[in-house]
């Protein structure tokens, strides 16, 4: 088939995530016939990708120094963190514009089914940090899924006698969908966590 | 040639497992009541919006409606039957599910090979824990030893593994096959406890009361000789046992 270079690049490409033999070699192409500018660019910031960013020292988020901007942020209260699985997970939080405090991000979920227990996760840093006294509450936020549930309830096992607060991200209902189609256990959850209307 | 509704089918199912795939899809692998263990596509449930996202999580009894692909299945159809909530705002619970789901799928290698009594067995194990009437911890042991019976490699617990000699007997063999008596005992067996082989008898058979009448050192011993015999069988141990909550 292809040889040298291009064939390298397919075979680069074909090894990223959601990415087949056929996207593999579109891309390829497209490479191959783009401005050199924009190649040479692309390439300068997957090395820096590779070569500055890390993972921040107090929270886990990504960061190009020590500690994310997020940590640095002095206007950001110091009482609440919100637990998340993965640094994307950061991001959707603070889209919403309604989370002012820090960030603790475990790096993924309990899954016993793929080897993956609370010792693998950033959980020992994150007592660390409820240690210094500071904390008042802590908001799990990790997915609402089975893995997300059973390290959101792992870790309010664990937290929850040192007298902090411990909170759980709601689950309910989408904004503008339709009540029919909702499935029974979204449903039920949205029964659960209802609330009464101050009007 | 065949239409796409003629390569539709649906079936009951334990969810065993779920795999991140793409952008918003989940790989979903389902102990089927007819079909055995089948692997298929669930199309965009990651996404807050999707119809049966939620329905399709580990360890749920679901009735599924799937279109047969070349490689993997792609589900067009999921209701929940019991869905198990509970089982994952319990963390014990939850990682005793986890171990049973890794063995049900590691007794299965062959996809779509019908299994009935490993889907009851399976199935039954999962009401078991969601509805908290017995430990989780006893519940995953009498899972594992009346699986590894389905497969036929259940331990011998009363007559001698080797020489079919009725016993008690005292050691104890992962290699020959349970139970020995003295003249078979091959160097390196254990000695557990009469009430440890009395325990595991009793969870093989479905003697609740005996067996939730058993003492927590008595329940870790049969917890080991169980996980050692399954792993044996086996030939490759499971990712989920040594995560296994048994406080």
């Amino acid at each position: 088939m292809y040889e040298g270079a291009i064939a390298d690049l397919i075979d680069e490409l074909g090894r990223l995530p959601g990415i087949g033999p056929k996207s593999a070699q579109r891309i390829a192409f497209y490479i191959l016939g783009a401005d050199p500018a924009d190649v040479a660019r692309l390439a300068s910031v997957l090395k820096r990708v590779k070569d500055q960013v890390r993972f921040c020292a107090v929270c886990f988020n990504v960061a190009e120094e020590e500690r994310c901007r997020i940590c640095r942020d002095p206007r950001r209260s110091d009482e609440v963190i919100c637990v998340v699985e993965e640094p994307k997970d950061v991001i959707a939080v603070e889209r919403t514009g309604e989370f002012r405090g820090h960030y603790h991000v475990l790096g993924g979920a309990i899954n016993p089914l793929e080897g993956i227990g609370p010792d693998n996760l950033k959980i020992r840093e994150l007592m660390l940090r409820l240690r210094s006294g500071e904390v008042k509450e802590l908001i799990l936020a990790t997915d609402p899924n089975t893995e997300g549930e059973a390290t959101a309830t792992y870790l309010a096992l664990l937290i929850k006698p040192m007298g902090l607060s411990v909170t759980r991200l709601a689950s309910g209902l989408p904004v503008g969908g339709d009540l029919e189609y909702a499935d029974e256990i979204t449903l039920g959850r949205a029964f659960e966590g209802r609330r009464s209307l101050d009007v | 040639m065949p239409g796409f509704r003629s390569r539709l089918y649906r079936d009951d199912a334990v969810v065993l497992r779920v795999q991140k795939l793409g952008e918003a899809d989940r790989i979903v692998t389902l102990l089927t009541r007819r079909h055995g263990r089948v692997r298929a596509v669930a199309k965009g449930v990651r996404k807050t919006s999707s119809r049966f996202g939620a329905r399709l999580e580990p360890f749920g009894h679901v009735d599924v409606q799937l279109a047969e692909g070349r490689s993997l299945d792609i589900v067009s159809q999921a209701e929940g039957i019991a869905l198990h909530g509970p089982i994952s705002t319990d963390y014990p619970r939850y990682t005793a599910a986890s171990a049973i789901a890794e063995t049900a799928e590691r007794l299965t290698p062959v996809e779509r090979e019908p299994t009935l009594r490993l889907f009851l067995l399976t199935l039954g194990a999962m009401r078991a824990l969601a509805d908290d009437e017995r430990p989780g911890s006893l519940v995953l042991d009498a899972y594992l030893l009346r699986a590894m019976g389905v497969a036929g490699w259940a331990p011998s617990l009363r007559e001698c593994a080797v020489c079919g000699e009725r016993g008690p007997h005292r050691g104890f063999s992962v290699p020959a096959g349970g139970c020995v008596c003295q003249r078979c005992r091959p160097p390196g067996a254990a000695n557990p406890a009469p009430a440890t082989l009395r325990l595991m008898a009793a969870l093989a058979s479905g003697d609740w009361a005996e067996a939730e009448a058993s003492e927590p050192p008595i329940r870790r011993q049969a917890s080991g000789l169980v996980a050692a015999h399954l792993q044996w069988h086996l030939e490759r141990e499971l990712r989920s046992l040594p995560l296994v909550d048994r406080t």
